[in-house]
């Protein structure tokens, strides 16, 4: 009987504790950099897209939500001619950007891309790419692993090492 | 001008109450709410005021569906005498000096015979319902009514030597001296567990039960006829609640404000009590609160209205 009354007691000093809510629109919760959201396609610090349409990130991916098709340029550079992915099936696990050799493919802390029709959330490569180079400010693929040009194949030019041969370092 | 001013307080009565039973659904999803360090519901209108309406408007839209298998009129009929049952004490309740619908003499008798024939709507509604948990619900409401019922009325039975009427403005104008939730203590909270037995809330919503009975009895109900169910819910709240202010608060009796004032902020804070048990108390086993009802409330009662009949026969 007394634990009722108690309990009835404990309730009603509710009534001055803080709420634990967190007001969404009006009020955002912090999310760290790392946070996986929206997915977008980042530049390299020279502005060229840092894609080099590797296939790697469709493979990794386990909902089959990434679909892209290769083409080069005329210097022999790889790019995407189109990139599309379904954010209706993605399920935000950032298996794509673990995959991704070059850095291009990022996980953003953005979570408001709800859409009123299904179609609404395929994004085609223009909505994913953006003009900046993502968490990674400085990393430019090509820098570090060379690239042939006219004449010249890789760790042929001044001052350059010959690249390593990635075979002789499997066990 | 006597009929004109007669159906003025009845039409008051009626919106009033119907009005203040739907704003109930929205202050007790915001009072549970501040007790669970929440918000609930503030987002349409000012405070969340107008999630009244669009709650009103949501169940007034709703497919009002009747199972093939449910007995058709007793369906259709169930909720609405659950509505009547829970409305008809309101006229005997007087809200200010004059402001009463019926002055009946026999004011007491008729809010316990009300609150009687209130198992029937649940009852019929579970019986029509043709489902198991439907029934399981009515059958659990009717043995829980009927045995809160016993001692429900012999509680107010100490109040009424008191005053020496049943007739509900003298009872209050007999507490002028002093209100009877001191001199009628034990039958204040007697009559208390059995107004929430009586409304089935929280602590004693057996009949609903919706963690082991889908929602009781009114399972098979959907759209408008479930609304009524909650309204009457809520309706037999503010009643239950207007009830303890005119039994052992007083009335409409307090210093400076003018009465309605006072009855309506008695009414008030004695409804949010009941918000706050229900966001304390979890519900009792079956058996437990039967046994309560019999063993210990009832003969609690008995003993009430024996002390204060003998108090009452030594000082006279």
């Amino acid at each position: 009987m007394l634990s009722i009354l108690k309990g009835i007691w404990v309730i009603l000093l509710h009534t001055f504790r803080k709420r634990e809510t967190v007001l969404y629109p009006e009020e955002k919760p912090y999310l760290p950099p790392r946070y996986r959201g929206r997915i977008i396609l980042s530049r390299d610090p020279d502005g060229e897209e840092r894609c080099v349409a590797c296939y790697l990130c469709a493979a990794a991916c386990p909902v089959d939500c990434i679909a892209l098709q290769a083409a080069e340029d005329e210097h022999g550079r790889r790019y995407p001619e189109f990139f599309r992915i379904n954010f209706s099936r993605c399920i935000l696990c950032g298996f794509c950007e673990e995959a991704c050799p070059t850095c291009a493919i990022q996980l953003t802390p953005d979570y408001e891309y709800a859409e009123y029709s299904r179609q609404n959330l395929v994004y085609e490569k223009e909505d994913l790419l953006i003009s900046g180079s993502g968490k990674y400010p400085e990393y430019n693929f090509y820098r570090i692993a060379g690239l042939a040009i006219n004449g010249k194949d890789k760790g042929e030019a001044e001052n350059e090492d010959p690249p390593v041969d990635v075979r002789s370092l499997l066990p | 001008m006597m009929i004109l001013r007669h159906l003025i307080i009845v039409i008051g009565v009626l919106a009033v109450a119907l009005s203040v039973s739907a704003g109930l659904v929205m202050l007790e999803r915001r009072l549970l709410a501040l007790w669970q360090d929440r918000y609930g519901p503030n987002r349409v209108g000012p405070f969340g005021l107008l999630q009244v309406v669009a709650d009103g408007i949501k169940m007034f839209f709703k497919e009002d569906w009747i199972p093939p298998f449910a007995d058709r009129p007793v369906f259709v009929i169930a909720p609405m005498l659950i509505l009547i049952t829970v409305f008809m004490p309101f006229a005997v309740i007087e809200f200010a000096p004059g402001i009463v619908v019926a002055d009946l003499n026999i004011g007491l008798l008729f809010f316990l015979a009300m609150s009687g024939l209130g198992v029937y709507g649940i009852v019929l509604g579970g019986w029509a319902s043709n489902n198991k948990y439907a029934l399981l619900g009515a059958v659990r409401a009717s043995a829980q009514m009927l045995s809160y019922e016993v001692f429900m009325g012999l509680s107010l039975m100490g109040v009424v030597v008191l005053a020496g009427s049943f007739n509900l403005s003298e009872i209050v104008s007999a507490q002028k001296g002093m209100w009877n939730c001191i001199s009628q203590f034990p039958g204040l909270v007697l009559f208390t567990i059995a107004g929430f037995a009586e409304t089935h809330r929280m602590p004693f919503d057996l009949p609903e039960a919706e963690a082991e009975l889908v929602a009781g009895y009114h399972t098979e109900y959907s759209g408008m006829k479930f609304g009524l169910f909650f309204l009457g819910e809520y309706l037999g709240i503010t009643m239950t609640s207007a009830m303890i202010v005119t039994l052992f608060f007083g009335g409409w009796l307090g210093p400076f404000l003018p009465p309605i004032v006072w009855f309506a902020l008695k009414t008030f804070i004695l409804i949010c009590g009941f918000i706050l048990v229900r966001a304390t108390l979890p519900r009792p086993r079956y058996d437990q609160l039967m046994g309560v009802a019999w063993k210990i409330l009832l003969p609690l009662a008995l003993l009430n209205l024996l002390v204060t009949g003998a108090i009452v026969l030594a000082f006279d």
